[in-house]
């Protein structure tokens, strides 16, 4: 039944709905309502699961890592430096191929200190083979975050569920959230392919020398492709029981579009309108939403980008010395595959929790149209003199 | 598409105020966001929260910068902001206040009043130095915007408020019938 829930709440609920059993976190805004949540769930016995506190985000992550090694389902969720305090982590988690998720509320990194969204803490944990997806609504936070324990239990990855600070995580909005039944339905207990057991002790994670890490690698790479395929198979399986589907990537109005945004988070939703709005003006504009980064969906992206003039990445987010990180990949995607490829230009916006606003989208749309900006450079916009 | 500033203070319950209006305008059919403008929120100190509304579905995700109305939950704030920044003209100012609030900064705007501290008091919601104020607040709101019932905020009130759910009910009938608007 729909109600107006906090996007926070949104995956509390989906991780009451997976019944997960084993809960670690350490708070940090904009996280905390999440795990706060989780364990009023936990206490008025609305979940079956152990919440165990710790001291610290790595602490989280190492307890998630145990109670997964048991066989059994778990999660944790945080945000920025908590994150950033995981790295070591995020690698054993997917190097171990345990299928733990995450929910990650994007946060500045510091200093300066700042609370606000900035996709920057996930982003540079691009490498460490967790598959990413990053959600638009409280809708979309719920059934991704359902989703994700069925791809992370398919290809034994783990998965990070992404959603902006405030914006979304601080949103109420109306969201269905489905029956415990037919959560059960769609994701039955989980049955692990190994997992510790006192009773039959072993060891997991012993030493990889030269003759076996590279294979071990490369079967992560494998399960890591597999997830585009299994992805599709979840999506349709989910559309089936609860009439909803996200897709890799999702083309808005690019059909005979010249210019198409690309876009991720929250800023997709501003967009579609200022792309509504443009369209009645007779502008031939659309825009590619990337829902998934991990994995990234190459094909997809190629496919929904080969006709279109030019193509204006926004990124909330940076990695110095290179760029805006959505607009690296979209590049690399393209080149090669699309002869000739359009012209590919990055804005960087909105870091730090600033406002993007329509204005904001529409200096952008008229550099890209007009291809005021160059390929080989980030654009910042609206900044301050 | 309509937005409403809530303004008050840390501890008023202003965030609050704008997910239980954004709940009754959801029983009332409507497509609803609601959202706090994040700062670093210290009790006492001011504060905003954003409510869209809408008949279709709403894209935009930004702060609101030009509300169609407001909702001023602390009149000592008029002296530290100007609540009024970017309010559309014709917008209706709702203030707590026991009298009419005269202000320069309200002539182009409908300004109505409610004397929510009043209420809260008389319900026993919260302490007499520290009311929670926002359901009478609301209570006074959906009279004078006219676009939902009490009925779709006494379902808000009992889905959301935890406890004294009657006293909050009270609360906002009796704002309902006591809110005014100043001859203008």
């Amino acid at each position: 039944m729909k109600r107006v829930l906090e996007g926070s709440h949104a995956a509390a609920e989906a991780v009451r709905l997976a019944r997960v059993k084993v809960i670690s976190a350490f708070p940090i805004t904009p996280q905390t309502h999440i795990v706060e949540k989780l364990s009023e769930f936990c206490s008025n016995g609305s979940m079956d699961a152990k919440f165990i506190k710790v001291e610290s985000e790595h602490s989280a992550l190492a307890a998630v890592i145990g109670s997964q090694s048991t066989g059994v389902r778990s999660f944790t969720a945080t945000s920025s430096q908590g994150l950033a305090l995981m790295h070591e982590l995020l690698h054993w988690t997917s190097g171990a191929r345990l299928p733990v998720v995450m929910v990650e509320v994007n946060r500045a990194l510091a200093p300066g200190w700042n609370i606000w969204t900035d996709q920057t803490d996930s982003l540079s944990q691009r490498d460490t083979g967790w598959i990413q997806l990053y959600c638009e609504t409280g809708q979309e936070v719920l059934d991704t975050t359902l989703m994700a324990y069925k791809l992370a239990e398919a290809v034994f990855l783990p998965v990070m569920v992404v959603l902006d600070a405030f914006f979304l995580s601080h949103t109420y909005e109306p969201v269905d959230v489905p029956e415990q039944e037919s959560a059960d339905k769609f994701l039955p207990d989980f049955e692990p392919a190994f997992s510790l057991d006192i009773r039959n002790a072993y060891t997991l994670n012993q030493l990889a020398t030269p003759d076996v890490y590279m294979e071990m690698r490369y079967d992560m790479h494998l399960a890591m492709e597999d997830a585009k395929n299994r992805m599709a198979d979840i999506e349709n399986e989910f559309s089936k029981i609860f009439g909803r589907k996200y897709l890799p990537v999702e083309p808005f109005r690019c059909d005979d579009a010249e210019t198409v945004f690309v876009t991720s988070g929250t800023i997709t939703s501003t967009c579609r309108q200022l792309v509504n709005d443009l369209r009645k003006k007779g502008e031939r504009v659309g825009l590619l939403k990337i829902k998934m980064f991990r994995p990234f969906p190459v094909k997809e992206v190629c496919n929904c980008l080969k006709n279109i003039k030019q193509v204006a990445v926004i990124d909330r987010n940076f990695s110095f010395g290179a760029g805006g990180i959505f607009a690296q990949e979209v590049r690399a995607a393209l080149y090669g595959f699309i002869n000739p490829a359009p012209c590919v230009m990055g804005f960087v916006c909105g870091l730090g929790g600033r406002d993007v606003t329509i204005e904001t989208l529409t200096t952008i749309y008229k550099k890209a149209k007009n291809r005021e900006a160059g390929q080989m450079e980030s654009v910042w916009i609206d900044l301050k003199k | 598409m309509l937005e409403i500033r809530f303004h008050g203070r840390g501890g008023q319950g202003t965030v609050v105020a704008s997910v239980l209006m954004a709940n009754a305008f959801f029983y009332a059919k409507y497509c609803v966001q609601s959202f706090p403008l994040f700062g670093v929120e210290r009790r006492g100190a001011p504060v905003e929260a954003y409510l869209r509304i809408d008949k279709k579905d709403i894209f935009i995700r930004t702060n609101v910068y030009t509300p169609d109305h407001l909702v001023v939950m602390d009149r000592t704030l008029l002296d530290s902001i100007d609540v009024t920044k970017g309010l559309k003209k014709n917008g209706i100012i709702l203030i707590n206040s026991n009298e009419p609030v005269e202000s320069e900064l309200f002539s182009n705007f409908k300004t109505a009043y409610v004397d929510a501290t009043g209420i809260a008091i008389k319900n026993k919601l919260g302490t007499r130095t520290h009311p929670i104020l926002n359901t009478a607040m609301l209570g006074g709101l959906t009279k004078v915007l006219n676009l939902c019932s009490m009925n779709d905020v006494k379902r808000a009130i009992k889905k959301e408020v935890p406890e004294f759910v009657d006293n909050n009910i009270k609360a906002a009938m009796e704002a309902s019938h006591q809110v005014k608007f100043v001859n203008s």
